[in-house]
């Protein structure tokens, strides 16, 4: 299945290691949050990079004292009705700061992108012909949004406070004591 | 009544264009019915048991002339010339074509309406007081900070996939005319002891199969808080909320299972873990933005008392009788609120017809100073009227047939469309409404029995809000038979109670004598004519109405 990575096709690097399996010496290693937590000295310390697949009932603040050193976080959309890892992303966003790529997995569809885009997630796994096309429609179908969310476009309350701004910058020259 | 800027119009001819896409895609067959389902109904489309039809929003129940005569128009170009008006104080089209709803969106668009999260797991329109900036006792008009709800949930990224549906409604009168208690959240003005005025945070209340009376978690929270902390709790639910379940997905089931304290926790806990950049704080500026478009209008100085009304209230049995009952206190002198009850006898509750949509218009337009509320009792509510235009008012309303004058009444009856619509229904409930109408049919016999909600759902689904009707019936299905349920002692206000299921289920023809029976029996034990039927069944309890209920005929 196609991997999209900031709406381009991208190889996909990560290798995903079931619980039990043994890891390869090294490369990019994906396992699961428990996995995680009870190997991640071993696997921090090797030669990888560690990426971690949560459930989506699993806390991404599980994961806060190593997220610097995590190169990528898997999330899942069991079904595409169910959007707890929407609240995951947003949090490992806009709460602990994770820079790296936030992956979508599981049923991912063009009219859920957008929202996947907007709660940060920039990596999707999308089972859909001409990806890279419709991610880009998909991705603009909107230009305003009300929400502050973590793909950082300007609201539309931030927009008309700058047009107010705009309207009067006397006013606020002198409010600043400038 | 708030107008859109370029960015409220340009979201929701977005939307327009994106849900025509959408259609396309379906009707090509690119997009199979289990995909296309979540996406129509967060556009208010529902497969029902014979057509499409379109919900269309109509935030805080509030609309004009201009919005009134479009969905006139979209009655006659798109459906068959009617539309019913909802409980949630929208509006809805029973047959309208796939095909042409994306046509229907953009006619809406015309006049700054749409249909967006007016279903699926979402949060859906905001409801509020159809009588707020005109009623007497509210301590500040709460539909700004509706308007403000309705901005930051439209579209929201995090919160379109909830485990359920979410119903917010906003209040600022001591009486509570907008079931805030009965809602996911619920939101109740009010001062805190310095006078501020802010919001009582009430949580996980909800009708349906599991009834519940929402839980306060926050006695008052402030303005500036209120976006944010409304984030926690959507945080709290859409994480933790069910997902198992269809019927134990709603809010009301996670802070019943987790308790109220410890729902209460999680929320202040995420609250209290938001960054400051996460917090959801509107500028000053845009508050005042919002709410100027909600100032009060200029009324005239009158006085008190009109020699026109009570030329009118004089003038006739029946107008006297529908100025009685159809008409409440206003707050500026010589104004009033007119209730429009679309209950006649025989009809569907709710139900209009275009021209009577136009007239209501026009009617409106006229002598309302152009607005035009839906009520969640079904009903439209022009709130500002002089009383010195009641008269004409009445005459252009009885000229349209809505002169029906029975707001508040036995047969002002909230019901669902049911089995004859409704591919969820176990009943049909519009026939048996129609006959619990017909016992008050002698308007005489119903200013008698006075003050009485009746409500009626086809099935457990409770659109028909039966558990909060005085007295609530309820259809059920019994190996292919319609039964009947019925509940006493519920309220929908700031007394909110879920009423009581009496025992077995009556046949459809059994439904209307029990209750004229049950009705008799209060007449009989009342103190005096002015206690009503709920405060007499407070004060004695519920037997001796059971006793009526079910004694043979």
């Amino acid at each position: 299945m196609p991997l999209l990575k900031d709406g381009k096709i991208a190889d996909d690097t990560w290798a995903f290691v079931a619980d039990g399996d043994e890891l390869p010496a090294e490369g990019h290693v994906a396992v699961s949050l428990a996995r995680f937590l009870t190997e991640h000295e071993t696997l921090l310390a090797g030669n990888h990079q560690v990426g971690v697949k949560l459930a989506n009932s699993e806390d991404p603040g599980a994961l806060k004292p190593w997220l610097d050193r995590i190169g990528m976080i898997a999330l899942e959309f069991p079904k595409y009705v169910d959007g707890r890892a929407l609240s995951q992303a947003q949090l490992l966003r806009r709460r602990y700061g994770y820079t790296n790529e936030i992956r979508a997995t599981g049923q991912v569809l063009r009219d859920q992108l957008r929202l996947m885009i907007r709660s940060g997630f920039d990596a999707l796994v999308i089972d859909q012909a001409d990806a890279e096309a419709v991610y880009a429609f998909s991705s603009h179908e909107f230009s305003e949004f009300y929400q502050a969310a973590a793909d950082q476009s300007a609201t539309i309350f931030e927009k008309r406070q700058q047009a107010r701004q705009v309207k009067k910058p006397t006013d606020e020259r002198t409010r600043n004591g400038n | 009544m708030y107008r859109y800027d370029e960015f409220d119009e340009t979201l929701v001819r977005e939307r327009a264009k994106q849900f025509r896409g959408q259609v396309e895609r379906r009707l090509k067959g690119e997009l199979r019915e289990e995909h296309f389902k979540p996406l129509r109904l967060q556009n208010g489309v529902y497969l029902q048991l014979h057509a499409y039809m379109l919900r269309v929003a109509i935030p805080y129940g509030q609309l004009n002339a201009k919005k009134m005569r479009q969905l006139a128009y979209v009655a006659d170009k798109f459906d068959k010339g009617y539309a019913h008006f909802t409980t949630r104080q929208n509006v809805q089209y029973n047959w309208i074509k796939l095909a042409e709803m994306p046509d229907v969106l953009d006619v809406l668009a015309d006049v700054e309406m749409h249909a967006i999260q007016t279903s699926g797991n979402c949060i859906r329109n905001v409801t509020s007081d159809h009588l707020a900036g005109a009623n007497l006792d509210e301590i500040e008009d709460p539909r700004p900070w509706c308007e403000i709800i309705r901005q930051w949930s439209t579209f929201h990224p995090e919160f379109s996939s909830l485990p359920r549906k979410f119903k917010i409604a906003v209040t600022a009168g001591e009486t509570d005319r907008a079931a805030v208690r009965v809602h996911d959240i619920g939101l109740h003005m009010k001062k805190n002891a310095e006078g501020r005025i802010g919001f009582e945070f009430i949580v996980g209340g909800g009708l349906g199969r599991t009834p519940y009376i929402g839980l306060t978690t926050r006695e008052w929270i402030a303005k500036e808080d209120l976006l944010s902390y409304l984030e926690a709790n959507m945080r709290v639910y859409n994480r933790h909320g069910r997902r198992d379940n269809k019927y134990k997905a709603r809010i009301k089931i996670l802070v019943n299972e987790l308790g109220l304290a410890e729902y209460s926790r999680q929320v202040e806990e995420e609250f209290a873990a938001q960054n400051t950049w996460e917090k959801v704080v509107l500028p000053q500026e845009e508050v005042e933005r919002i709410t100027a478009y909600f100032a009060p209008p200029k009324f005239q100085t009158l006085p008190v008392v009109s020699s026109a009304f009570e030329a009118f209230k004089a003038g006739g049995r029946e107008q006297a009788r529908w100025a009685k009952n159809n008409l409440r206190p206003h707050r500026a002198p010589g104004y009033i609120s007119v209730h429009i009850a679309l209950k006649p006898q025989g009809v569907a509750p709710g139900d209009a017809t275009s021209d009577q949509m136009r007239a209501m218009a026009d009617i409106g337009e006229q002598y309302g100073l152009d607005d035009i509320r839906v009520a969640h009792e079904q009903d439209v509510v022009y709130p500002h009227v002089k009383l010195d235009d009641v008269p004409a008012v009445y005459a252009a309303l009885k000229a349209a047939g809505l002169h029906a004058s029975n707001a508040g009444m036995g047969s002002d009856i909230i019901a669902c469309p049911g089995l004859d619509y409704c591919n969820l229904s176990n009943a049909r409930s519009i026939s048996v409404a129609n006959e619990i109408q017909a016992v008050f049919a002698d308007p005489e016999f119903e200013d008698e029995v006075g003050t009485l909600h009746v409500n009626v759902s086809g099935c457990i689904n409770a659109c028909g809000h039966h558990h909060v009707g005085h007295i609530g019936i309820l259809g059920v299905d019994k190996k292919g038979e319609e039964f009947y349920q019925v509940l006493f002692g519920g309220r929908a206000d700031e007394k909110a109670t879920i009423a009581t299921i009496q025992g077995p289920g009556l046949k459809h023809e059994e439904v209307a004598p029990a209750i004229r029976r049950v009705i008799g029996k209060y007449l009989e034990l009342r103190r005096e004519p002015t206690e009503k039927f709920i405060d007499t069944m407070g004060r004695l309890g519920q037997a001796p109405f059971k006793e009526a209920l079910y004694a043979s005929a």
